[in-house]
């Protein structure tokens, strides 16, 4: 396949970052086209003729009721068995900050597997940052051992913004976040700028998740949410953010791996 | 019958009550005597009216209302039976007050199915938890209420249970009223003005008279208010225009009589310029200015000061709505947001209003905060500065810029087009903003103006942002405009100028029945915007605002009678000659006279060299001071990297915790060859002490800031914005002629054309023993200017050890109104810096350096002079510096101003020492130089002033000697701590975050 796969980015009401996230794909080599959710509602197919899916950060109706509450409640009023399939059938999704908390709140993250059987009660959510503050800082980023097609293969720390309230991944229970991580599914965690764990040390990790949480994937490793913004670090050269010790446009390693993937995929099935 | 539905109240309580407790309430309820609260722990209320079977309401508690891993949500159908809980506060807003939650409740439950609610709102539960027998009575729950928990131009409360507001459902269309305006006296015109809060001068009420009279004809209450806030003087800028004959005006420099201040010295300065790159100078909503031969630049800054002084939260909320909403009035995509606040200080001479500087600053920050981020435009410069004569009349600068491809903005509606109102429902919001602004405040305020104020609502702004794109690229308008102050009446009335217009206001969509015709025409309800729209593209419009969700009106069309015609419900009701209403008001004759205080003021005193701290001491009070510390409690709650076009942020460095000297953002657009550099300058205590120096130094650092992260000294557009007092006051408008006066000396002289700007007077407040107290004269001067080459953006912080540090530019000091000298004396200043007629060549020399790299690190010289820029480079890079101070001394030229009565003796010793450091000059900058570029840099100031003053260090120290002895040696750990001392104690920080941070980079250098 030489042909770009098409990358879909979710558009609703008070997202804001889908610009910035089609330029990263774009970047990482991916055609991208912005679908706005009263568009995907007329005609759900269109889903059919992505091979990638990012929901990108924003405010998604001003964050009434809960960051990413009522933009997972379209997702699962209007097109829930698209988006199903499209997970199902290992497309990547990428998720990011307001993204991130939609995947969660629709239940997509980390996937039915940690649904309870018997109700819809969620067992995970994304909650009021430790200080309860928005705050926009700059954050280092570890890829852990996992099995996220985004995060493969990153050694290196990834350096970019984060700008959020409502970041602290939390579980009802103590148990359900250790099964989380029992099955590896913590893909980033904030570390120090040196690499070493941050240790839920603000301001490194920016908003108090436990065992510094930035971001987990699904068990099969295609879905991605995340707090922090790579895509906001994707340049190199004059035109890219530079400071010392800011690892300029290294947010742009998972696109690429997003995108490789679903070249990949593209060879396999065609 | 719907008042007989059932109302259903949701309760949402945290698991975790501790994540609720406000630190900020429990200090500020502390403050106001209750030192026994311990705890205020916030639940949110919902309410929903309508049948909604039992399962229904389970699931919208658990599914929509409340979040299942962390929250609790309790289900009651009203009335409530009370309950004993002991200390518990509810507040909710008055009906019609614009509630975004409320709304998003009934559309997502719509969408869940549940179509039996018929109308929702919200509230919000304070339980306030104190130590053990510790008391409250209910009186003094109603003093927490009415001061910390509820804001009551907004809001109301209950102690215990609150009934729901929903907005009426009064079905009684109110009619016009007549006003017998033909034939009134001269009392009967005053009465008219003040029952109708018009705020005319006795001329124009007469002026309004005798149209009408001409016409043998009563006046409807809609033309009245339209004319009211067409001449106010937030709208028409009489002052600004006004005829002014000036009072010993030879001993300020100014001539016997200016006619139209405008014209006189601010257009007077493009005009000279005449800069071939500017496309558009106070004609539209916003300046224009060439990006590169595709794109075009729009700029904006307005204040929003009088609303937020009532509301803070919800007026500098809609000021930078309103700001965002002018830039997209000139067909741009906006790209960065810019905020200068000024606040009174914290603990001192506080006002009258019943909110504290504290709780006028949180409310501020947070509102700003909500709308930028919302809105998904990076808030990336701004200012925060501190005078105890802002108490409690706060100054709100919001600014905007935005981009387009070249030619995109044209305003020319045609005969025929449609008149389309687009964005939010018009309600009572705001109501007499525009005249409201142009009164004064005094401690009746808070009660009468409870309709001028605005609530946002960003996420229908960010929706109607993305629409007027789309419109403009599929060329569906012909004419665009926002609606301000005066709302329809003013952009309608202001679009139609020319050719007319024939307006129904029956059509005008309301969030709530029941607004007398004149409320729709003037309401400032946020979020609207007006176009022009031939009719032929109506079908295509209205597709492209389903899409979006975006709701609009058509009200009617362009005439070409030059006559303006509203109706309601068919009837006329408005019918205005366009041309009395734009060009009929009286001019104004004012009078400027030297304030008293110039008369008989005494001569400057030198610093007082015995009482002078030493270096070592005075490095960390200098870093401390509210004009320098670190603002990053408030910066980091803006978003100031969305849309990934940020190149220099608001800070600099290694940490990224230095401060920047400007902004620098490369719109994703554009291909990322060149950027856009954003800065202001701004000084309370020059503005107090000398207007003319003032004005001359906020446009000397708007330029120096934007010079020193690397824009083109000669691609440098300007906008003013003057915060004044009241100008009848003949004291006033002489310090405004005279701060004019050096906008265009200073423009002038650096080729920096104004683009735009804004006046905003009757900054005044009740002090505590009832007199008026204005703020100091106040002008932000903003600049925007073409970053050519991005790799000469460098940032303040030093990039490495051994780098030899050069102060470039007439070095003048001044101790007068310097943060020195508020640090020392109780006293205000009675100099400032004057204009360094040096600084145009030496910002060019210096730019050819920047572009050549041959400069490692920049930062201008302002507040805190020497000293503080290179102690925050220094802690922006996280390494040392040594100075010497006697080769600065040798290289001094004479001081400008009251001080050059001092020699350079006066350099000398403890005193002189202090002012070589710390006192503030124009014109200056610092820069960082390797040494193997040492000759290129110099030879690029060959015959400009020029100080090598040291050098970079490894070693975490700053240090000062003079000649062979060491003044000072200050850890920067020490300067650090004190930098952020003030940011981490409004966070209730025990210690400055950055220790934690710089300890654990330690080992990542």
């Amino acid at each position: 396949m030489s042909m770009k796969p098409v990358a879909l980015i979710l558009h609703a009401a008070g997202i804001n970052r889908d610009l910035d996230a089609a330029f990263a794909l774009e970047a990482a080599g991916a055609e991208v086209r912005i679908v706005h959710v009263n568009q995907l509602r007329a005609d759900p197919g269109i889903l059919r003729r992505g091979r990638i899916l990012a929901i990108p950060g924003g405010f998604s109706y001003a964050d009434a009721l809960g960051a990413g509450r009522l933009f997972a409640l379209d997702i699962a009023s209007f097109f829930k068995d698209e988006v199903s399939r499209f997970v199902d059938e290992g497309k990547p999704v990428i998720g990011i900050c307001n993204g991130f908390q939609t995947l969660v709140k629709a239940g997509l993250l980390p996937g039915r597997r940690f649904l309870p059987a018997d109700g819809d009660e969620r067992r995970f959510t994304l909650s009021d940052n430790r200080n309860g503050r928005f705050e926009c800082r700059w954050v280092t980023l570890k890829a852990e051992k996992s099995p996220c097609i985004w995060t493969q293969g990153i050694e290196e720390p990834v350096v970019c913004p984060v700008a959020h309230g409502e970041g602290r991944f939390l579980a009802s229970s103590q148990a359900h976040l250790e099964a989380l991580m029992a099955a590896n599914l913590v893909a980033l965690r904030y570390t120090l700028p040196t690499g070493e764990p941050a240790k839920e040390l603000w301001p490194h990790n920016p908003n108090g998740s436990p065992f510094d949480i930035a971001g987990i994937c699904n068990p099969k490793g295609n879905v991605l949410g995340l707090m922090p913004h790579p895509e906001d670090n994707v340049l190199t050269g004059p035109a890219g953010r530079s400071y010392r010790g800011g690892r300029q446009g290294s947010g742009l390693l998972l696109f690429k791996n997003g995108v490789r993937h679903a070249i990949d995929q593209g060879a396999i099935y065609g | 019958m719907e008042h007989q539905l059932p109302v259903h109240r949701f309760t949402i309580r945290e698991l975790k009550p501790g994540a609720k407790s406000s630190a900020l309430i429990v200090r500020e309820a502390q403050r106001l005597g209750f030192e026994g609260i311990r705890a205020v722990v916030r639940s949110e209320i919902y309410f929903v009216r309508g049948n909604i079977a039992p399962e229904e309401l389970g699931f919208l508690g658990r599914f929509l209302l409340s979040d299942p891993v962390t929250q609790t949500c309790e289900i009651h159908t009203l009335p409530l039976t009370p309950k004993g809980k002991d200390y518990v506060v509810e507040v909710a807003y008055h009906p019609g007050v614009t509630d975004p939650v409320a709304d998003e409740i009934l559309r997502s439950g719509l969408e869940l199915g549940l179509r039996a609610i018929e109308a929702a709102s919200t509230g919000v539960r304070y339980e306030i938890g104190c130590e053990k027998d510790y008391s409250l009575s209910p009186g003094d729950l109603d003093i927490l209420a009415s001061r910390l928990l509820a804001n009551p131009v907004v809001q109301r409360w209950a102690l215990g249970a609150v009934e729901p507001a929903f907005p009426g459902r009064n079905t009684e269309v109110p009619r016009e009223e007549w006003i017998p305006i033909h034939t009134m006296d001269e009392e009967g015109l005053a009465e008219l003005n003040r029952a109708r809060r018009a705020a005319l001068d006795p001329e124009e009420m007469k002026a309004i008279r005798d149209y009408f009279a001409a016409q043998g004809r009563a006046c409807s209450d809609v033309e009245f208010e339209m004319i009211a806030q067409t001449w106010s003087e937030h709208c028409f800028h009489k002052t600004f225009k006004a005829l002014i004959d000036v009072e010993k005006g030879q001993a300020g420099g100014l001539p016997g009589q200016v006619d139209n201040i405008l014209k006189t010295y601010i257009k007077a300065a493009t005009d000279e310029i005449d800069a071939p790159w500017v496309i558009s100078a106070f004609k539209d909503n916003a300046g224009i200015i060439e990006f590169d031969k595709d794109f075009d630049l729009s700029f904006k800054v307005e204040t929003h000061n009088h609303p937020s002084a009532i509301e803070p939260f919800g007026g500098a909320n809609t000021g930078v709505g309103g700001v965002i909403r002018d830039v997209m009035a000139v067909s741009a995509r906006p790209f960065a947001v810019t905020d200068v606040l000024c606040f009174g200080i914290p603990g001192r001479g506080e006002g009258t209003s019943a909110l504290s500087v504290e709780q006028i600053r949180s409310g501020v920050v947070a509102g700003v905060q909500d709308y930028g981020n919302k809105m998904g435009i990076p808030t990336l410069n701004g200012s925060i500065h501190y005078h105890e004569k802002y108490a409690a009349n706060p100054l709100v600068y919001c600014g905007c810029a935005g981009i387009a491809p070249r030619g995109a903005f044209f305003s020319e509606p045609r005969v025929g087009d449609r008149i389309l109102v687009l964005g939010g429902r018009t309600g009572r919001d705001g109501i007499r903003g525009a005249t409201f602004s142009s009164m004064t405040m005094d401690g009746s305020t808070l009660e009468t103006a409870g309709a001028s104020v605005q609530i946002g609502a960003p996420l229908v702004e960010k929706k109607l942002s993305e629409l007027i794109l789309s419109a403009r690229d599929a060329g569906l308008y012909t004419g665009i405009t926002d609606c301000g102050a005066g709302g329809l009446s003013s952009a309608v009335g202001e679009m139609a100028s020319e050719l007319g217009a024939d307006v129904e206001l029956s059509e005008v969509r309301l969030k709530y029945p029941g607004l007398a015709p004149w409320e729709i025409w003037l309401s400032e309800a946020q979020e609207r915007m007006v176009i022009a729209v031939p009719p032929e593209k109506l079908t295509a419009l209205a597709e492209l605002c389903t899409a979006n969700d975006v709701e609009y009106c058509d009200l009617g069309f362009f005439t070409g009678s030059g006559h303006l015609l509203v109706r309601f419900n068919a009837k006329p009701i408005l019918d205005l000659d366009c041309e009395f209403l734009h060009k009929g008001m009286p001019r104004r004759r004012m009078k400027a006279a030297p304030p008293p205080r110039l008369e008989d003021r005494p001569e400057p005193k030198p610093l007082p060299g015995s009482r002078t701290p030493g270096i070592g001491e005075l490095f960390p009070m200098i870093m401390g001071h509210h004009a320098i510390s670190s603002k990053e409690w408030a910066i980091r709650r803006y978003d100031h990297e969305v849309l990934g076009a940020t190149r220099l942020g608001p800070f600099s460095g290694r940490d990224q915790t230095g401060p920047s000297d400007a902004a620098v953002a490369v719109p994703l657009e554009t291909g990322m060859r060149r950027g856009v550099a954003i800065s202001n300058g701004f000084n309370p205590r020059y503005g107090e002490a000398d207007s003319y120096n003032a004005a001359a130094s906020a446009l000397d650092e708007a330029v120096r800031n934007a010079v020193a992260v690397g824009a083109d000294p000669d691609r440098i557009a300007v906008v003013d914005n003057f915060c004044w007092g009241d100008p009848l006051k003949p004291g006033n408008l002489w310090t405004l002629l005279r701060a004019a006066k050096a906008c265009k000396d200073a423009a002038i002289a650096h080729r920096t054309p104004f683009i735009s700007g804004k006046d905003s007077f009757n900054n005044e407040f009740e002090g505590p023993d009832g007199e008026k107290i204005a703020v100091p004269p106040s002008l932000l001067i903003s600049a925007m200017g073409i970053v050519p080459e991005l790799g000469a953006v460098r940032g303040s912080d030093f990039k490495r050890s051994d780098s030899l540090l050069y102060l470039v530019g007439e070095f003048a000091v001044v101790y007068e109104a310097s943060v020195l000298m508020d640090i020392l004396e109780d006293r205000p200043g009675l100099a400032a810096p004057a204009f360094s007629a040096a600084a145009p060549a030496v910002y060019r020399a210096f730019h050819r350096a920047l572009k050549a790299g041959l400069v490692a690190a920049s930062h201008d010289l302002s507040e805190g002079g020497l000293g503080a820029a290179l102690a925050e480079m220094c802690l922006a890079g996280d390494l040392g510096a040594e100075i010497e101070l006697e080769g600065l001394r040798a290289s001094l030229r004479k001081p400008a101003g009251p001080e050059g009565e001092g020699s350079e003796a006066s350099f000398d010793g403890p005193a002189g020492q202090a002012l070589l450091l710390f006192g503030e000059t124009n014109g200056c900058l610092l820069a960082e130089v390797e040494k193997n570029n040492v000759s290129a840099f110099e030879r690029q100031f060959a015959g400009l002033p020029l100080a090598r003053i040291g050098k970079t260090s490894q070693a975490p120290l700053l240090r000062v000697c003079d000649g062979e002895s060491l003044l000072a040696s200050v850890s920067l750990e020490e300067l650090r701590r004190a930098y952020l001392r003030e940011s981490a104690e409004i966070l209730g920080q025990a210690e400055p975050s950055l220790a934690i941070v710089r300890e654990a980079n330690r080992e990542g250098r």
